[in-house]
């Protein structure tokens, strides 16, 4: 998988149904950060991005999905500043304040998959 | 994509012309390091405006070029970092701790000039 090219990808898309700019680049940085997760614990794995709907809003999903090793201690992992590899152990945690909806399921020797959704923001309503 | 450094004065410019691969940000880490010490800088310049997102890892080797440019005598910069980047990094938790960033190049080498002038030119 190619980190740069899956995180334009994304914001094209992102950009296509309609995000902000802002909300583009946060959706563009979810995805490099899930995707670096993968190639560099868990390669190979996939990414799925495409848009939702409920009701009258539309967002967007990402799916990344591994057959890593799994996370052991998923409730450690999503603490700000754990890493199993001396990185800045920021990844998840801060996945899961870019999103709006966040949810891993991990299985140790299995893989990991993190599910995570973004609705459009109406402003000025 | 390689990213070009220039000398100009006293300090280096790196602009960063488009997205950058993880491999391609440690390539300028190594490049900067290296730059510092063949050139004789005293300050470096990192232009940001053309990259897309600014994630753990970015932000991780940004912090190293700092880091190690210091301990090679050298202050670092880090100019144009666009809003909707930094609205994402504030977003993400991200902090650039103990790097000066400039709004673009103008502001960033006036502040390395400023910071730079009180050493004598060799």
């Amino acid at each position: 998988m190619d980190i740069v090219a899956a995180r334009q990808l994304a914001r094209a898309l992102a950009e296509q149904i309609g995000f902000s700019a802002g909300d583009a680049t946060v959706v563009a940085t979810a995805v490099s950060e899930l995707a670096r997760n993968i190639v560099d614990y868990a390669p190979p794995g996939e990414m799925v991005v495409r848009s939702i709907e409920n009701g009258n809003r539309v967002g967007l999903v990402l799916v990344a999905r591994d057959n890593g090793p799994g996370i052991k201690d998923i409730a450690r992992a999503m603490r700000d500043g754990f890493s199993t590899s001396g990185r800045l152990g920021l990844g998840l945690p801060g996945v899961r304040r870019l999103m709006d909806e966040f949810e891993i399921v991990s299985e140790p020797g299995k893989g990991t998959c993190v599910t995570v959704k973004k609705w459009i923001t109406r402003r000025g309503r | 994509m390689e990213v070009p450094i220039l000398k100009q004065g006293l300090h280096l410019i790196a602009t960063v012309q488009s997205a950058l691969s993880d491999a391609d940000l440690l390539q300028l880490r190594d490049a900067l390091v290296e730059s510092v010490g063949r050139m004789r800088a005293r300050g470096v310049i990192v232009d940001v405006t053309a990259l897309d997102v600014m994630d753990s890892f970015a932000t991780r080797i940004l912090r190293d070029i700092a880091y190690m440019v210091r301990l090679r005598g050298a202050e670092t910069v880090i100019v144009g970092i666009q809003p909707e980047v930094a609205f994402a990094m504030a977003q993400f938790g991200l902090r650039l701790e103990g790097i000066t960033s400039s709004l673009d190049l103008e502001e960033g080498l006036a502040y390395l000039d400023e910071k730079t002038r009180r050493r004598p030119n060799p």
